[in-house]
């Protein structure tokens, strides 16, 4: 059985701005497919009782307090940046309505 | 056929710290673009994120003013979506373990008390700003990381509003409480403040719900007030015509003051929330909630009933002074150097108030203290200056600091309640408006007024204006 679908993979790809080919499209199908079905295997464990687990690590309450410490540098901040202005990332046009 | 609207909001405020929710960098507002993050923030791999303690107990505070049920164990996930204000590609927010949950706020619409359910309140990271250049040519959009990361509780309600006017006292309420808890300073203007409105219509006595459409980029109250009227007239319509109104995120322009579709493939919602690997569950003790509400101070709601059963002040007032702390804590410390409360509040709504609007400026900016107040205020209640003179010298405290007495004393703007010294100056005025002293004499009690007013010109407020009534009834003979 099939547990993930050619549809369910275009969805993934949609939402991940990523444009497949068929080809590419079928081979994620397989691969998607049997990383899920490694999942099963978790499935067959009888967890009836067992509470959700938050967070593998057994602590809590990890903080910082609210004081302001030294941001780097705009040339820092964008110097991996594929392209820039002088002020700020750029990125290709992004259209909020039609 | 008569239609009921239902409303829901999601507000998202900003946090008033001084730091990011997960990392230092600073929460400034206007800062140059990207001076203002860091690995964190700027969400490059192999960054860890460190929760701010004092934004979650801020929300704390939210949660517990909104009367939610407090989570013993809170978690934070992570709301996947692909955008470019968003550089890790995931927003950290709650989902699964709220901060708070089943709230409720007491709204007043028309004197009428209604609540409104809170379904919940939780704490999140804000997105960068994108700026579209204003060149229309430029074929690229401009990222600015400073908000990134900016702490944000987001408080969601259920649809229990049922009118414009009910949403605009929620948001009204809500912001109030936030400013009084100092959880947020709410300026809308500059986006520490925002809502996104549900709104529906069904007919009236109707049990389901009609479809919901998301009406988003409000940027003011008086935009989602205008969008829910908007909307209602739109879906009212669809109905009538006998179609159905689609679920759909609509978008409000500001210019036409219409909705407009958003485009379909952005507003697909597939967030896949997981709880955030990268922090650890936080804890809420009952210790912890108790420091938290013994920093809370008196809510808007209480203090105004407050000011109107013990301050005898008119429930108009009371709304006006309690809408921003600040000023109600002006109000409060000038009636504690002994001024009586309904003058303290006419002195605060009307001259000091109108000074703020002029000068943009918070009530902490003004040079006149409440002390100072008080004194300019017992200046005029015992009638040492007229009122109107009061009014100058109040203009006059703002702009030099001074003391009203100094003001008044280096003027000469004491009244003139010397009936000696007054009286020259109304036999003066009698003589030079003949015409009217005939009217007085022939009963038109108006002319009167005029006269006083004649006085007050002359003497440039000075006159006492009983004194100056008293000496025109004398030498009219009336």
């Amino acid at each position: 059985m099939t547990r993930i679908t050619t549809d369910t993979v275009e969805q993934v790809a949609d939402l991940s701005k990523l444009i497949l080919s068929d080809e590419e499209l079928a081979g994620f199908q397989e691969q998607l497919d049997k990383i899920i079905g490694y999942f099963e295997v978790l499935n067959s464990l009888d967890t009836t009782g067992v509470e959700p687990l938050a967070h593998p690590l057994d602590l809590r309450n990890v903080f910082r307090q609210d004081t302001v410490e030294d941001s780097a540098s705009r040339k820092d901040a964008l110097a991996n940046a594929p392209d820039k202005t002088d002020e700020a990332y750029k990125v290709p046009v992004v259209i909020e309505s039609s | 056929m008569q239609y009921e609207t239902v409303i829901g909001l999601e507000t998202h405020a900003q946090f008033h710290t001084r730091s990011k929710m997960f990392c230092g960098c600073k929460t400034d507002f206007g800062a140059p673009p990207n001076t203002q993050t860091c690995p964190v923030c700027q969400g490059l791999p192999g960054t860890l994120p460190v929760v701010n303690r004092y934004a979650v107990e801020l929300g704390l505070r939210a949660a517990l003013a909104l009367r939610c049920h407090i989570a013993p164990v809170t978690q934070f996930d992570r709301k996947n979506y692909f955008y470019p204000d968003l550089p890790k590609n995931y927003q950290v927010s709650q989902n699964y373990h709220n901060l708070g949950v089943d709230g409720r706020l007491e709204i007043e619409v028309d004197g009428q008390a209604r609540e409104v359910g809170i379904w919940n309140v939780h704490l999140e990271e804000d997105a960068g700003k994108l700026e579209h250049p204003e060149d229309t040519g430029a074929n690229y959009t401009a990222i600015d990381l400073n908000r990134a990361g900016t702490p944000l509780l987001e408080i969601v309600s259920a649809p229990d509003m049922r009118s414009a006017g009910e949403a605009n006292a929620y948001m009204n309420e809500l912001a109030a409480i936030l400013r009084h808890l100092d959880i947020s300073d709410c300026k809308m203007q500059e986006g520490s403040l925002r809502f996104e409105a549900g709104i529906s219509v069904r007919p009236v006595g109707g049990e389901k719900f009609g479809n919901r459409v998301e009406v988003k980029n409000l940027n003011s109250m008086s935009a989602v007030v205008k969008a829910i009227e908007h909307e209602r007239e739109r879906q009212v319509a669809v109905l009538e015509s006998g179609g159905t109104v689609p679920s759909q995120t609509m978008l409000w322009d500001v210019q036409r003051e219409v909705t407009e579709p958003m485009r379909s493939k952005e507003e697909a919602k597939d967030y896949r929330y997981f709880p955030e690997p990268d922090l650890v569950p936080i804890e809420i003790s009952p210790e912890w909630l108790d420091q938290v509400r013994e920093q809370m101070s008196e809510l808007p709601a209480a203090r105004r009933k407050r000011f109107i059963a013990e301050l005898d002040l008119p429930p108009y007032d009371a709304g006006v002074i309690v809408e921003q702390k600040p000023i109600a804590d002006y109000f409060e410390q000038t009636v504690e150097q002994g001024v009586e409360p309904k003058t303290a509040a006419n002195w605060i709504m009307g001259e000091v108030m109108r000074v703020l609007n002029e000068r943009l400026c918070e009530i902490d900016d003004l040079p006149v203290s409440p002390p100072m107040l008080a004194e300019l205020i017992g200046l005029v209640t015992d009638d040492r200056i007229s009122n109107s003179v009061g009014k100058t010298v109040f203009g006059e405290m703002c702009s030099s600091g001074k003391k009203a007495g100094e003001i008044v004393e280096e003027k000469g703007l004491a009244q003139i309640s010397d009936s000696g010294e007054l009286e020259a100056v109304v036999k003066q005025v009698l003589a030079d408006n003949p015409d009217a002293v005939a009217d007085l004499e022939s009963g038109k009690q108006q002319a009167k007024g005029f006269l006083i007013g004649q006085i007050m010109r002359a003497t440039r407020g000075k006159a006492n204006p009983k004194l100056a009534g008293e000496l025109i009834d004398r030498l009219t003979g009336d």
